[in-house]
């Protein structure tokens, strides 16, 4: 992906997309990243047990997804500062999870240029599971 | 005004709010970068190979957005263990628990250079910042606000944890 600059950046403009849809084996390797073996996640006995129809996407991964597409918007020039989001519903496994962002704000400060975004992650009936929001540090051009 | 509800928040809470609990010890290594990078489906190099990571200007392979280090483990417990639902040692008259949402933020030095690389030590300390209470469609909640700073073998605060638990 091509470097975004600071100056192409206007407020309310959408950032691109990043498509997910876990596997069960995802959540799995999820479990074993970042240590969160709570069973809702990849044990169906489980999970229904607690209530649940079946197994749920674990919200931090989501929350991941978001600071992927955000990572991969600022390029090798830009960083994220700041991202998260609330964990408002569920998402199953084998089912599209689109994480979506869009330009709120842009400021320069100490020099530096910010950018902040709402960001979610949005279910194919186009409910959002997971709004939160962002800053994202981008090069100028000049 | 109708009768407010009694508080769930007791004095030893409020005491709480704002202490710093016990420091975690997290290591950043190469593997556990790999690992999260490898489950979210990040595909840039700098997360997976050292060379390309240094090509960069980065220490090393570069700890993936949300990912803060592993924590020591110990067999039968020991140490204190981070993490976005720590902190619900109150006796409180809710049973239920859900993870509200959490939110990173990255403090890098100089501004446009790396943060948690692939080797750092990573010390966590973790707090109350504050307790609400609500009324929501699932009945009284209380929410604690927590917030937890990352400070790496340099002595610096190099990124901070704000998590919201919800008890119902």
């Amino acid at each position: 992906m091509a470097q975004v600059y600071f100056e192409d950046i206007q407020e309310g403009q959408e950032i691109p997309q990043l498509k997910k849809n876990c596997s069960t084996q995802q959540l799995v390797m999820w479990a074993a990243g970042s240590g969160d073996f709570y069973q809702i996640h990849y044990d169906k006995d489980f999970a229904q047990a607690t209530g649940l129809q079946g197994l749920i996407v674990h919200g931090a991964l989501k929350n991941a997804f978001l600071g992927q597409m955000l990572h991969d918007w600022a390029g090798q020039k830009g960083q994220v500062r700041r991202f998260g989001c609330s964990y408002r519903g569920m998402d199953e496994p084998a089912q599209d999870i689109v994480c979506r962002g869009v330009v709120t704000k842009k400021y320069s400060d100490g020099g530096k240029h910010l950018v902040e975004l709402d960001v979610w992650t949005e279910k194919p009936d186009g409910k959002k599971t997971s709004p939160g929001t962002a800053v994202v540090a981008l090069p100028g051009k000049e | 005004m109708t009768q407010a509800k009694p508080s769930v928040i007791t004095e030893e809470m409020r005491a709480a709010v704002g202490v710093d609990g016990p420091p975690a010890v997290l290591e950043v290594e190469k593997t556990n970068c790999r690992m999260f990078a490898r489950a979210v489906g990040h595909t840039d190099p700098i997360f997976y190979d050292e060379a390309a990571a240094k090509a960069r200007g980065y220490r090393s392979i570069v700890a993936p957005p949300g990912f803060m280090g592993t924590p020591i483990f110990r067999p039968g417990g020991g140490g204190a263990v981070p993490g976005e639902m720590g902190g619900r040692g109150f006796s409180v008259p809710y049973k239920r628990v859900l993870n509200g949402g959490t939110d990173y933020e990255y403090f890098p030095d100089p501004p446009d250079g790396d943060v948690i690389c692939a080797g750092d030590t990573i010390t966590a300390r973790s707090k109350i910042a504050g307790f609400e209470e609500t009324e929501g469609s699932l009945g009284p909640m209380l929410i604690t606000k927590r917030e937890t700073s990352y400070t790496n073998q340099d002595g610096r605060v190099v990124a901070k944890m704000y998590g919201t638990v919800i008890q119902y």
